[in-house]
């Protein structure tokens, strides 16, 4: 109880702060919980309680209230449809301009020195990263692979925000955020590879990354899911008051799934601990937003569901830091879900399935891959607070470059999981008919070696 | 619930409703609002939120109203349910408990009359069980919240009424066991929750004729005890499977697969399954009945078989 006394104070102390920098998403939804008002439960707010009416006429002329399940509200003579989109689109959090000069006057949460480098590092390493397993695939030595191109500073910087004690539900775009936590790049190709050394065991495809160490639920290849799982292990957090939140990821396709709806729901219901973070990078595979929704992104619609929201810049990577930071701290200490949706654009194909030139201009992609790279602007910014130089930045691309290639040939040659693996961990013990199977197959390797991969330990 | 906190429940209405079929009357009172959640209409994505609560430590006992809602949360089941523990190499567990009531009731329509241990055996990962009577539910659910798997507990809407003296000491029955019903010499009736009762009606019957039928109720639907079923076979070498599952793709089309491939050589005669016609479940009284293996079909199957 002692933290989360600690927590409403600050929470009182940060709320005002982030609230009256949203005038545009309007009033909060009144939670349970009077304290999380903070210092100022004033006339503002007051109106959102529920059962409570804002007019003061209501005391005299109490049949100009209305009363139904939910709570009092005025009625109105004039026949008045609500718009379907509210004119002016809602504003987008920045903290650096598109040259990487700060914005002045407005709050954004401070780095040290040591943690902006690291982002900085982890943003080059997740790029050449990508560039370089692309080109493996390319070259037929894994068979998938799916690049966060363009999408570097929502990866990194909503990772560097969080603890590692909260849990991450990605969709599959988000392997920065386990970079940032520690995994390793021989990590990342033995998953690729589906060698012995892979965490999954050769189970999944390529980026479909799983780590139960670094609290990140394995990448499962259905859209959105993750998104009620997330609420799942909210609750779970909430019910074990521990001091963590749930964080999932997903794209603006991913928000005209069922289980969006039903989560953000459920989350706002429960008043689970739990972040929403989309990632609106324009393109569901070749669907673009003006085809997947109408509504005025996906931010408007956690208003909706009487969640709190906002809307950041994602190539922005200090924007994405103090808002996922924020964020953090009003779902932990105040147990609600947030909706983050942060604008970016998808710079690489969907996948290496995919070659987007198809259905979008050369010339769309290229201004996103130059002029507005998130990764470009972070540096000058770093670069003017001397935490960042030329030479650093050379060595760190070829010093990346060279481990990765080694990790490639290193996994490459590492043996694929034995055949035994094809039949654990369906259940907890190895029931009696996946055994018969398993020696059947064992069998019938062992009688016709010719029409089996040789490459595969017993 | 009691003995481990970890425990809870999830579903529509089963707070302070105590659910449709009141199994969690009286929980929410006890144990408060959030272990006993009442969660909006949303199969697939309450599934799925079970699933999450369970890969972050809880044991959460997810409840379909009707077993025949849970087709909506088909995608969370297969999907993930299924699969994560496997393709997370094993770093996640799901010791979730599927459940609700299911089968063909008392004219409820084509929609809540479905038998979906058809639709979910086939997947991997899952496991089956269904109750069929009040010693049985108690010890089969006791077991399920503790297996590490994840659990589908099959209960019939019409079964719920069911008393029965049952031990004050605590109990667990073993999810993988079939149920010895009635030991007999002439032929195995193979059966489950909601047909036991036709079988044994049938039994009775059969007995006054002067047959001794061997009657056992399967539980474990996925996977199947062949160890107990395999013996009874041996010492009757005839087969009768009475189930509520359409004839296609059904429960009794998987047994008598798996006993084909396992005890064929001694089988005396072609193994006979008694199923519903592959057809929705009207709601019509006289229709409905129709649709539901009845006692006389069974005493006939017998005759037929041991001719």
């Amino acid at each position: 109880m002692a933290l989360i006394c600690n927590a409403r104070s600050r929470a009182a102390r940060l709320l005002p702060q982030a609230l009256s920098a949203l005038p545009v998403i309007g009033r909060p939804n009144a939670p349970k919980s009077q304290a999380s008002l903070g210092n100022e439960p004033g006339r503002r707010l007051a109106s959102a309680r529920a059962g409570e009416s804002v007019s003061p006429l209501s005391d005299e002329c109490s049949n100009q209230v209305l009363d139904f399940p939910g709570g009092k509200l005025m009625f109105s003579p004039d026949m008045r449809f609500l718009s379907g989109s509210t004119g002016e689109r809602v504003s987008c959090y920045r903290v650096l301009d598109d040259n990487g000069h700060r914005i002045s006057d407005n709050s954004f949460q401070e780095l040290s020195e040591k943690v902006a480098v690291k982002m900085y590092r982890d943003m080059i390493t997740l790029q050449v990263m990508d560039t370089i397993f692309y080109e493996a695939q390319r070259q037929g030595r894994i068979s998938f692979y799916l690049t966060s191109t363009g999408e570097e500073a929502i990866n990194i910087a909503s990772a560097a925000a969080l603890s590692n004690e909260d849990v991450i539900f990605p969709q599959y775009r988000e392997p920065g955020v386990l970079l940032w936590r520690g995994f390793t790049l021989q990590e990342f190709a033995n998953q690729c590879f589906g060698n012995k050394s892979d965490y999954g065991k050769g189970r999944q495809m390529p980026i479909h990354y799983g780590s139960s160490k670094y609290n990140y639920f394995t990448v499962s290849s259905p859209i959105a899911t993750q998104l009620p799982q997330a609420v799942g292990a909210a609750y779970s957090l909430k019910m074990d008051k521990k001091n963590a939140c749930a964080v999932t990821y997903f794209g603006d396709g991913g928000t005209s799934e069922g289980d969006f709806h039903a989560a953000l729901n459920f989350a706002a219901v429960m008043e689970a601990p739990v972040i929403f973070f989309c990632r609106n990078n324009g393109w569901a595979i070749s669907t673009p937003t003006s085809e997947q929704f109408r509504s005025d992104g996906v931010v408007t619609r956690g208003q909706a569901y009487g969640i709190r929201s906002i809307r950041v810049d994602g190539n922005d990577a200090l924007a994405v830091y103090s808002a996922v930071h924020m964020a953090r701290e009003m779902a932990v200490f105040e147990a609600r879900p947030i909706l983050i949706e942060a604008l970016t654009y998808r710079v690489g194909h969907h996948s290496t399935s995919d070659d987007s030139t198809k259905y979008r201009l050369v010339d769309e992609i290229e201004h996103w891959r130059s002029s507005r790279d998130p990764i470009s602007r972070y540096r000058w910014w770093l670069e003017r607070n001397g935490w960042w130089c030329d030479d650093a930045e050379s060595e760190l691309r070829s010093s990346v470059r060279k481990e990765l290639l080694q990790a490639i040939q290193v996994a490459e040659r590492e043996q694929k999981p034995a055949l035994g693996e094809l039949f654990s961990d369906v259940y907890d013990i190895i029931p009696s008919n996946l055994r018969e199977q398993e020696q059947f197959l064992r069998h019938t390797v062992k009688k016709h070696p010719g029409d089996y991969p040789h490459n595969v330990p017993a | 619930m009691d003995s481990n906190p970890r425990v809870c429940v999830m579903g529509e209405d089963v707070g302070h409703y105590g659910g449709s079929y009141k199994v969690t009357k009286g929980l929410a009172t006890k144990f408060g609002d959030l272990r006993v959640l009442d969660t909006p209409i949303a199969e697939n994505s309450f599934t799925g939120m079970g699933i999450g609560a369970a890969m972050t430590g809880l044991r959460p006992v997810i409840e379909g109203m009707n077993m025949g809602f849970l087709l909506l949360a088909f995608n969370q089941i297969s999907n993930n349910c299924g699969m994560l523990h496997y393709t997370s190499g094993g770093q996640f567990t799901i010791p979730v408990v599927i459940r609700g009531p299911g089968g063909v009731g008392r004219q409820l329509g084509a929609e809540h009359s479905q038998r979906l241990e058809s639709y979910f055996q086939s997947i991997p990962g899952l496991q089956m069980v269904a109750c069929s009577t009040p010693y049985n539910a108690k010890g089969l659910m006791k077991a399920a919240i503790r297996s590490e798997n994840p659990v589908v507990l099959f209960e019939h809407v019409l079964l719920y009424n069911l008393k029965e003296r049952i031990p004050d000491e605590e109990y667990v029955l073993c999810l993988e066991e079939a149920e010895m019903v009635r030991p007999g010499e002439h032929v195995t009736i193979l059966t489950y929750s909601r047909m036991r009762y036709h079988v044994m009606q049938a039994a009775k019957t059969l007995v006054n004729k002067g047959y001794d039928p061997e009657v056992i109720d399967i539980r474990s639907l996925k996977p199947f005890d062949l160890h107990t079923i395999g013996n009874s076979i041996k010492k009757t070498h005839r087969v009768l499977i009475v189930e509520e599952c359409m004839r296609t793709g059904g429960i009794g089309a998987s047994l008598r697969s798996a006993i084909i491939d396992n005890f064929w050589d001694y089988l005396d005669a072609p193994i006979m399954c008694l199923s519903s016609q592959d057809v929705p479940t009207p709601y019509a009284g006289t229709l409905e009945e129709w649709t539901v293996v009845q006692p006389a079909q069974i005493v006939t199957a017998v005759e037929q078989l041991c001719k």
